[in-house]
């Protein structure tokens, strides 16, 4: 958990390697390697530009507004924000509970979401080196080997996101910019037609969910020992959990256990959420670094998402997947496991059970029901929390007494995973840079870690991605030394 | 998720986040040409469908067309706005969050073993794309030029053009 390389002594005497990738607007990442005289890399810094300016674009606006207005936030998962906020204006219509009819449809708009987004996962899965990248041709040719033996899985992929994507368009009313969710429950329940519309292809779509997380076994066990390695990194992680220790993704509490699974703390009320969690700030970056009060901002950084989820809780309450959490857990032995590639094995286990509580959700009677809303005495603040497919979203709203936003405070998901993002690529970045010779092999594993966590690089806008990925090496002096250029069609060129 | 719903031949696909300045260009379009398409009962023959962003899931939309448009916002193209003919094109980014136009129609491949149908891409110039910002007053300008580029057929004589230089091309 130390995070000593975050700042090293003297700077200003080590090497600058900067990757780059270039879009068409802003909302880039960028990662800044700082290389010390002993040609080891004693920085490791993932800039993200793009979480700016979420606050300020919901101050002044409508708190009735708040889960439509939101999905503008980020054009990926735009049904997190939506639920996240049409928690937290449950809060403020006084809507304690919601009807059974309101909280299962949410659910299932949840599920459909997770699904479709998850799905994307299983798609790249088709292509290895995206999802693992590789240093050597054997370890490249098993696994190639491996996905020859499944065709289908860009199909299927692209299929279960559009089976996701037709869940929250049911749902939600409308395929983008749906308005399901309001404050204290739904606008609409769903038909019979429309449940019967979904029943018709969710079997097949847990047999898809299945396959999927058999072929991701297969790939993790083929190189075991290099996938449990790669930039593994120990840390705390936190997740929601249901009242009795379930995997949770819509409403629960907040559970965080360190490096060795020990409770840190459990079943936290999330609209205390400040009391827990504090976010600190660094002068290199936008984004904000949260951190586990009781551990300190040295220490308590912590890691969200599937891995977190997987890990944290105590069962899964559908059959399939709970099979596969405790195959998963079997490999640690006891303690968490800490493999930041085992982020996709987690992702797959959490996509089966989506489907599997979609399965179970469509037989619900309630989802056809006509008590859709509930409220109360309006409040003046609300908080809301979910897990959305790339961890904990955070929204907190405070309104005067017109109704209208005052104070908006959000943590996204890649926010939590900020400072482990860093640690993951810092650790990548020392096995692969020796010298001041930049290699494709740095670029590629650089890379792989990023997207193990598939941070919200683009958060809310489309970048047309040309040229993906640049890598400079720049001295302590300022002087260009070397530079990498990845375009789009996978070619790397040295360009100096 | 049936894919053999009846579907016209041709799709117009636009994109782009409603809330980022001239990034709204590409649903903009969309309103434009849904209201025209439902006063003027003309423009039978096209699909309009809007989205955030590209994905995978918008391959299916491409099947059974005969041509598709995407519709997007550009900081580098020439003002108002530039057809170019699309290539399909793998995608390795090293995010999953956006995919290019050229790359849905790689996945098209991908997925049905076959060519994907002739696509074309319509940028239209672009200069602001802040949260919350309005789009800007010269975007809006280079909006109405493209809309009007569209509802009169232009940019289908252009992209036969862009056939018959394909076709020379091939007899070369």
């Amino acid at each position: 958990m130390s995070s000593a390389l975050e700042t090293a002594e003297n700077p200003q005497n080590m090497k600058r390697i900067v990757i780059e990738p270039l879009t068409r607007v802003e909302g880039h990442g960028k990662v800044t390697l700082l290389q010390g005289k002993n040609r080891n890399i004693r920085q490791a810094r993932l800039h993200i530009t793009e979480f700016r300016g979420f606050e300020k674009f919901i101050q002044g606006r409508p708190y009735w507004e708040l889960p439509v207005l939101v999905q503008r936030l980020c054009g990926i998962c735009p049904v997190s924000h939506h639920l996240a906020a049409a928690k937290a204006t449950d809060m403020i219509v006084g809507a304690a509970e919601l009807t059974p009819t309101a909280e299962k449809i949410r659910r299932l708009m949840h599920f459909g979401q997770t699904l479709q987004s998850h799905a994307l996962h299983f798609f790249h899965l088709c292509s290895p080196d995206l999802l693992f990248g590789f240093d050597d041709e054997v370890r490249h040719r098993n696994i190639v080997g491996v996905i020859e033996d499944s065709p289908e899985i860009a199909t299927q992929g692209v299929l279960l996101r559009k089976f996701g994507q037709e869940v929250i368009r049911v749902t939600s009313g409308k395929r983008i910019h749906g308005t399901g969710a309001i404050p204290g429950g739904i606008n609409k329940s769903l038909s019979k037609d429309e449940v019967r519309y979904l029943q018709e292809d969710i079997a097949q779509i847990i047999g898809w969910a299945q396959g999927s997380v058999e072929l991701i076994k297969k790939i993790f066990f083929e190189q075991y020992d290099y996938h449990l390695a790669f930039a593994s990194i120990e840390t705390s992680m936190m997740s929601m959990v249901r009242a009795d220790g379930g995997f949770e993704l819509y409403h629960g509490g907040l559970r965080a256990r360190d490096f060795e699974g020990n409770s840190i703390f459990d079943h936290i009320d999330y609209t205390n959420y400040e009391d827990y969690i504090r976010e600190s700030v660094k002068d290199w970056s936008y984004m904000k670094f949260p951190f586990i009060t009781s551990l300190g901002e040295e220490e308590g950084w912590y890691r969200v998402g599937p891995l977190a989820r997987v890990n944290n809780c105590d069962f899964f309450s559908t059959p399939l997947a709970e099979v596969q959490r405790k195959e998963f857990m079997a490999i640690g032995d006891g303690l968490p496991i800490q493999s930041t590639l085992a982020y996709h094995w987690a992702r797959l286990i959490e996509l089966l059970h989506c489907t599997e509580a979609i399965a179970e959700l469509l037989c619900d009677p309630d989802l056809i029901g006509k008590d859709l809303r509930n409220k109360g005495e309006l409040q003046c603040c609300g908080t809301g929390v979910i897990e959305a497919p790339r961890g904990t979203l955070f929204h907190h709203y405070e309104i005067d007494e017109q109704g209208i936003v005052e104070k908006a405070s959000l943590i996204v998901s890649t926010t939590n995973n900020n400072q482990a993002m860093n640690e993951s690529i810092r650790k990548v970045a020392n096995q692969y840079l020796d010298g001041h010779r930049l290699s494709e092999a740095l670029l590629n594993q650089v890379e792989v870690a990023i997207r193990a966590y598939d941070p919200c690089l683009s958060c809310a806008t489309h970048a047309i991605g040309k040229m993906p990925m640049e890598l400079n090496l720049v001295d302590e002096h300022g002087e260009l030394i070397d530079r990498l250029e990845k375009r789009i069609t996978g070619q790397i060129n040295r360009t100096i | 998720m049936n894919s053999q719903e009846a579907r016209a031949p041709v799709l117009i696909f636009t994109y782009g986040n409603p809330s980022r300045g001239d990034d709204a260009l590409g649903p903009a379009m969309f309103e434009l040409l849904e209201k025209h398409k439902l006063e003027s009962n003309k423009l039978d023959e096209v699909d309009l469908l809007t989205d955030f962003q590209l994905q995978i899931e918008h391959a299916v939309d491409l099947e059974h067309r005969r041509y598709v448009l995407f519709v997007d916002a550009s900081v580098s193209c020439p003002a108002p706005f530039e057809l170019q003919q699309l290539q399909a094109e793998r995608d390795d980014s090293f995010t999953t969050h956006s995919m290019s136009p050229a790359s849905v129609l790689s996945v098209y491949q991908q997925i049905n073993h076959r060519e994907s149908p002739p696509a074309y891409l319509l940028t239209i110039r672009a200069y602001e794309f802040g949260l919350g910002l309005e789009m800007s007053t010269q975007a809006q300008k280079n909006l109405l030029l493209a809309y009007q580029y569209i509802i009169s057929g232009q940019w289908l004589d252009e992209i036969k053009q862009f056939d018959c230089k394909q076709h020379e091309s091939n007899v070369i």
